[in-house]
């Protein structure tokens, strides 16, 4: 008897702890860790005659002849890429891994990574105060940028257009020198990449490296040592994979930096840096509202936080002009006295109380809140995902996601013009007994950022990718409704702000039909 | 020998997890005790990685909970013991919904495979195998307001027990593995983005200390309660969210005492309280519970029936 039982106690405990070795393997499976390698149905060989955004001309910026193929220096380039092979590290060929599913690709997913990490609020000061993030200071409390949606979009924008206008003068000058790659040169090559026609000189991966290093450096200053190595990374894989020698790379970065100063010198006079605002203007914000008999906005910070970028709706587009912003500005809100407001305040009174379990999932799926990579950085992951599959070029990948970024950038400007043309309060303020279902973000209701940032991505994709049409449409509507199930938006903001990103997205689709790669 | 016929159960819940057994005493054959704790914990600090803070968005966060427990000892050094919580969470500040629901079932097997008596003095030894996972489709991504962290947990445990007439010692040490969990979103930061909604979560070490007084009509210890997150978690940056698979590392010291009723020899009732002193990546909690239990004997019913 006793025997019997202390082998059914060994037994369970043993049976209890083989189930648990096996039952709980800590691999995770990363989608962006099964991309496969870039290999381009369609080079888009013409690309150097597709129109740029801020460069005058595809060779605004010189690049000098490279060396000819047949001149010792080159054979010694390709020694160097056979020297490298002759004992490739599995450190190495991870990074050939990571970066052959191309580099567009991946500097946007450093990107979302950056911003994920910047994107917190300043932590309050002793007195109840905040301190405000300083490009001057990055490395202070707080760090310097707080990659809110606003800051993200614009980020996104204009690292995307950059690397877009130089993927348009990399092809411009690979067909103007016409110099081959070094496994077309030398046929016993091996190359450990999918071998691309195009000729070799500059390196679009290294255009792509210096521009985005430059403008990484400018965006996020307190991240260069973690984006240099990226870059080295990447420099590194197109060495050893074969697909470059040393001066298509070395001529890449050169170039890519070049253009990078074009972009920074906009981004410096854009009007970012300003749009913080400072007390007086925050007070008049609440005071021309309460002229106006409606209830103005408040923080529901506790301390009371300033608005975020208020006058972020004056940043300088690329697509849009400060008139076309206010011609597209969003009607009105329903007035806080009205009845269509007090319906749409019990609509969102009644998603709190009956929060279904698929609602909550809905608003946690879409929240993309504090420590995230925000809403646009939401559809980067998005339009990443879609643009895998269809296996662009280089350029083509700049391009989509130039566009895309362009719009979400129109968005976020338009969508705070409204914010703070209107400046009308959250759920929560006007009815305190409204709880949420994620964090109420510190600005105004009207339009729903969400909203409009969806509006714009999905007309934009579906303009790139009409087969996924329907399901960027759907995607947008839910990323839009939950807000509402979460909230912290009436169902007016989400409806307006939906059509207000369809509206501004719709700049970009134009842009598309005419900028020679369609 | 010493005397466990009353034995019930003693709580040392940690954070709001399941719970385990972890005293030296066990249930006599075919006896079941059941019964029903509540308890309510909260805090309005908690450290951001290493750093202390208050958050006046959340203002004081709190966990009332309700747990049924119950213990059947299949033999004299067998016993087998669940515990299943209701759990209902809310914040005194800011706009955040509290969440309320059903916890994590656990499931332990608890073996008394040595004691000895010299003297005045009795050692025993015991393993414990403990089983946990959901029971409702609770989001663990809702931190620090989510009922718990869904992970299911297995954990195995090492106690010894000394007892020298009414004085007791206990020491055990568990190591608990968590399966990954799944949330709501496909991706989320750690210190880069995951493409997935599969969260790897950090393994744990716990570690319990008792001592005090035990006899058939009433018992009181002190506890001392360490619970150290393994490699794998991270820390929550400054003013950021917190996230399930952060390291949470806490200290806690805590009373535990139970009275058996004299009238009612089977009815006993448990009462205790316990406070974080240290941790990491947790609210400071003070706990307080109360309960009753309940011992039937089961191989007397059996045996009335069979008449």
């Amino acid at each position: 008897m006793k025997n019997k039982i202390q082998k059914i106690a060994y037994n369970s405990i043993l049976v209890l702890f083989l189930t648990l070795n096996y039952s709980c393997s800590d691999e995770l499976t990363e989608r962006n860790e099964q991309f496969p390698q870039l290999n381009p149905a369609n080079t888009d060989d013409l690309a150097g005659t597709w129109k740029t955004f801020l460069l005058t001309a595809p060779d605004e910026f010189s690049l000098d002849a490279p060396i000819a193929t047949t001149a010792a220096a080159f054979t010694r380039e390709i020694n160097e890429i056979k020297s490298y092979q002759a004992s490739v590290t599995p450190e190495q060929k991870k990074i050939i891994k990571y970066w052959s599913a191309g580099g567009v690709l991946r500097w946007n997913e450093i990107m979302r990574t950056l911003v994920a990490r910047h994107n917190r609020p300043p932590y309050q000061n002793e007195d109840g105060t905040y301190p405000a993030p300083s490009a001057a200071s990055p490395f202070a409390n707080p760090e310097f940028p707080f990659s809110n949606p606003p800051y993200a979009a614009r980020a996104y924008a204009y690292v995307s257009a950059a690397q877009y206008d130089a993927m348009i003068a990399t092809w411009h000058y690979k067909k103007l020198y016409n110099r081959a790659a070094p496994f077309t040169v030398d046929a016993t090559l091996p190359v450990l990449i999918p071998k691309s026609t195009l000729p070799s000189y500059p390196s679009e991966d290294a255009v792509l490296a210096g521009v985005t290093v430059e403008l990484l450096k400018l965006l996020f200053p307190t991240e260069i040592a973690y984006i240099q190595e990226k870059a080295e990374e990447q420099k590194l894989y197109r060495i050893i994979s074969g697909a470059n020698v040393r001066s298509d790379v070395d001529a890449g970065i050169i170039l890519g930096r070049k253009i990078a100063g074009k972009f920074i010198a906009r981004a410096a006079s854009d009007g970012t840096g300003a749009a913080i605002g400072n007390q007086a203007l925050w007070t008049q914000l609440e005071s021309q509202t309460a002229a106006t008999g409606e209830t103005p906005w408040k923080s529901l910070d506790v301390p009371a936080r300033p608005p975020m970028l208020p006058l972020f709706g004056k940043v300088k587009s690329f697509l849009m002009t400060p008139e076309m912003v206010v011609a597209s500005r969003p009607v009105p809100p329903p007035s806080t006295k009205s009845e269509q407001f007090a319906k749409e305040l019990a609509e969102v009174k009644r998603y709190g109380q009956n929060a279904t379990r698929k609602n909550m999932q809905i608003v946690t799926f879409w929240a993309d809140g504090v420590g995230t990579y925000t809403p646009p950085g939401h559809w980067n992951a998005i339009a990443s995902e879609t643009f895998v599959a269809l296996n662009y070029s280089e350029v083509r990948w700049a391009r989509n996601l130039a566009l895309l970024n362009i719009a979400m950038m129109d968005a976020a400007i338009s969508c705070w013009d409204a914010k703070y043309t209107y400046f009308n309060p959250r759920p929560s303020q006007v009815d305190p007994s409204i709880k949420t279902l994620t964090g109420t973000p510190n600005f105004p209701s009207y339009v729903s950022g969400h909203s409009t940032f969806s509006g714009a991505a999905s007309v934009v994709l579906s303009h790139l990718v009409p087969v996924k049409a329907q399901s960027f449409v759907a995607m947008a509507k839910e990323a839009s409704d939950s807000r509402m199930f979460g909230c912290i938006h009436y169902r007016s903001d989400c409806e307006k702000g939906l059509e207000l990103g369809e509206k501004v997205g719709g700049f970009a689709v134009a842009r598309a039909l005419i900028d020679g790669a369609e | 020998m010493k005397k466990f016929y009353l034995s019930c159960l003693l709580l040392a819940p940690l954070f709001i997890n399941a719970q385990t057994e972890i005293d030296g005493i066990m249930m006599s054959k075919n006896n079941f005790c059941f019964g029903a704790v509540y308890q309510h914990s909260s805090w309005d600090e908690y450290w951001e990685g290493t750093f202390k803070r208050e958050n006046l968005n959340l203002g004081t966060v709190s966990t009332k909970s309700i747990t049924l427990n119950g213990n059947y000892g299949v033999s004299d050094n067998l016993n087998i013991i669940f515990s299943l919580p209701y759990v209902e969470t809310k914040a005194s500040a800011g706009t955040m919904e509290g969440q309320k629901g059903l916890q994590d079932l656990s499931l332990t097997i608890k073996y008394m495979p040595f004691e000895k008596t010299i003297g005045k003095a009795t050692y025993s030894l015991y393993v414990l195998g403990g089983l946990s996972a959901p029971v409702s489709d609770y989001s663990a991504d809702y931190l620090p307001l989510s009922l718990g962290l869904r992970s299911k947990t297995a954990s195995l445990r090492l106690m010894g027990d000394y007892q020298r007439g009414r004085f007791f010692t206990t020491l055990s040490g568990a190591y608990v593995k968590r399966a990954n969990i799944t949330i709501d979103r496909d991706s989320y930061y750690t210190d880069e983005i995951h493409y997935t909604n599969e969260v790897d979560m950090p393994d744990a070490i716990s570690v319990n200390y008792r001592i005090g007084y035990r006899s058939n009509r009433l018992i009181a210890e002190a506890v001392l309660d360490n619970w150290v997150t393994q490699s794998g978690g991270f820390d929550i940056t400054k003013n950021n969210m917190p996230f399930p698979s952060n390291t949470m590392n806490a200290l806690k010291v805590g009373v535990n005492t139970k009275y058996t009723l004299r009238k009612i020899p089977a009815l006993s009732i448990i009462g205790g309280c316990n406070f974080v002193t240290q941790g990491r990546n947790v609210g400071q909690s003070n706990t307080f519970y109360g309960g009753l239990f309940y011992i039937l004997n089961l191989k007397k019913t059996v045996q009335e029936n069979e008449k």
